[in-house]
């Protein structure tokens, strides 16, 4: 492989590692929102959520841009008052990465937390726990495989996202150039089909690698709970 | 302790408007299912909000619609013991029944410790196992421990034996008996079984379509009961066994009973549950006759409707009740203040 492959690789990993990160509590919290709460707007919130899903990636990816671009609203104001950036840089690709991502995360978590049995819930809190402490030790470990499935489901999303991202943050080498990216562009250019061939074979790798780790993850919970 | 509950609450075209004071000792809420018992418990334990109402538990007020007072769950220090046990499938028998004291605010008040409360309901052997892999059984004494290490100042047990078959129940009551003779925690007790009631209950509420239609003692209010088997309670006292015939000799006021072998030890006062329909009169001391039971007395009341009548007896001063044919009334022209032997089989005793 080429250090060009390499970075690319180096690069998909650390963006979809930190998409999966930093949307996995706004995901649970959103999940129990939407399994446990009802309020007003609840099916409009639904629909945001879901919205990724449905849209084409490049319209998800251009209001990205023009949303948390250097010039959008929400991009102008971060860097401002925070200095963070994020377009064409590789946070803006793990930003692109945790909206795509984000609708299958909630959809598996909420589904799990549904099925956990509300009269547990209440029976922790006829014992004296507090709604926070009820989910952290009733509901948390009883949904935790969905939990798991959620984020394996939203990395690998992260792995393959290529429309939003290169809408949002371009294709640069070494900053936003992710997997999927480098593949296209190697199938653009005479004599790249022996890499792009190489990097289909690494990305095939990678997502049953992460479907393993999940299983064996998801089987130690098993036990630990065997042997809680 | 004492419990006053004053609530009005609709739930679809289902109201329940209920007010009584529970004294210490086992409240028994008594009524058919869908008599709006579980409603009644779920307010006191904050799992429903009513329309209207007002619960304080010695004094202290923890819901009061009026004055806008709702204490949630988690700060009521109510234990619940449910029907279907609702142990965590996550966690092991020992961290279901230390679950509560993560939150116990007030630790070291010399409540129920863990060994205690393990040694009082016999499930030392369980801690390890998981819930799953319990019987029925062990599952409701598990989260009847469960309850009482979380040191609630009342426990509520909604038909915690309904799911279970008769030997299960078996099983249980005597640590039920255990549990409010010894550890001296309040209960609120939801039952639609007689016997259950006439073996745990200090006073008794029976709720009728949502309202209460009495309130009081075990012995006043159980003849009351509306059911099929009503019948009277008789408080005695082991007086010896007769291992020989298995037998339990009692002492009570109207006299002396023979039971089937009792494991209560001699001297352990027990309750003896007599249902009217298992009551025969006679007009003469009966002889020859199998039934082991014959107690004097004299005729107090008797209530006729249709075939059937409900003759009261006074038995040196306990009351006893019998279900007749009104044919039988009139040949024996049976009539108040008439002394009479009453005649009951020795199996027909429910055991406190």
């Amino acid at each position: 492989m080429t250090p060009e492959e390499w970075t690319a690789v180096r690069l998909s990993l650390l963006v979809a590692t930190t998409a999966t990160l930093a949307s996995l509590p706004l995901g649970i919290a959103m999940a129990w929102l939407l399994a446990r709460r009802q309020f007003w707007g609840k099916s409009l919130l639904d629909t945001l959520v879901h919205l990724p899903l449905i849209l084409p990636p490049v319209v998800t990816g251009y209001l990205l841009l023009i949303s948390f671009g250097k010039r959008g609203p929400i991009g102008a104001f971060l860097d401002q008052a925070f200095g963070i950036v994020f377009s064409f840089r590789w946070t803006g690709a793990a930003l692109a990465c945790a909206v795509m991502g984000f609708p299958l995360l909630v959809r598996a978590i909420r589904l799990s937390i549904e099925a956990v049995d509300v009269r547990l819930e209440s029976a922790a809190g006829t014992l004296g726990a507090n709604p926070l402490w009820v989910f952290a030790t009733v509901t948390l470990p009883l949904c935790l495989p969905g939990v798991i499935a959620g984020a394996i489901l939203c990395f690998a999303k992260s792995m393959g996202e290529f429309g939003a991202t290169i809408t949002f943050v371009s294709n640069i080498p070494g900053e936003t150039q992710t997997l999927p990216s480098l593949i296209y562009t190697l199938t653009q250019v005479p004599g790249g089909d022996a890499g792009a061939m190489r990097l289909t074979l690494v990305s095939i790798a990678i997502s049953m690698l992460a479907l393993l780790g999940s299983e064996l993850l998801a089987r130690r919970i098993g036990v630990h709970r065997m042997a809680a | 302790m004492s419990l006053e509950v004053d609530i009005d609450h609709t739930r679809g075209s289902f109201h329940v408007a209920a007010r009584f004071t529970a004294a210490p000792g086992l409240t028994a809420l008594f009524g058919r299912s869908g008599s709006g018992k579980t409603t009644l418990v779920d307010i006191v334990g904050g799992l429903v909000r009513p329309d209207r109402g007002r619960v304080a538990v010695d004094g202290q007020v923890i819901l009061d619609t009026e004055r806008g007072v709702f204490v949630p769950s988690h700060r009521r220090r109510i234990g619940y013991v449910f029907q279907d046990s609702r142990l965590f499938p996550h966690l092991s028998v020992r961290r279901n029944l230390l679950y509560g004291r993560w939150f116990n605010r007030e630790p070291g008040s010399g409540a129920a410790d863990l060994g205690s409360v393990v040694d009082l309901l016999g499930i030392g052997h369980l801690l390890e196992r998981r819930p799953d892999s319990l019987s029925g059984g062990e599952k409701q004494r598990v989260a009847i421990g469960r309850a009482l290490l979380a040191h609630p100042q009342l426990l509520l047990m909604d038909e915690p034996l309904a799911a279970l078959d008769e030997a299960r129940r078996a099983e249980i009551l005597p640590y039920i008996e255990r549990l409010r003779d010894e550890m001296g925690v309040p209960i609120l007790y939801v039952s639609h079984s007689v016997a259950e009631v006439a073996r745990l209950a200090t006073t008794v509420v029976i709720l009728t379509d949502g309202k209460v239609t009495a309130v009081g003692p075990v012995a006043d209010i159980l003849p009351l009961a509306d059911s099929g088997d009503g019948g009277s309670v008789l408080d005695a006292t082991v007086a010896r066994h007769d291992e020989a015939f298995q037998l339990s000799v009692l002492t009570s006021a109207a006299g002396e009973l023979q039971v089937p072998r009792l494991s209560a030890p001699v001297g352990a006062p027990v309750r003896a549950y007599i249902r009217a329909r298992d009551v025969m009169l006679s007009l003469r001391p009966p002889e020859e006759i199998s039934a082991l039971n014959v107690l004097a007395g004299r005729i107090a009341t008797i209530e006729s409707g249709g075939a059937q009548a409900e003759v009261r007896l006074d038995c040196n001063g306990a009351a006893l009740i019998a279900r007749l044919t009104a044919k039988s009334v009139q040949r024996l022209a049976l009539a108040p203040g008439k002394p009479v032997y009453a005649v009951i089989k020795s199996v027909s005793f429910e055991r406190s």
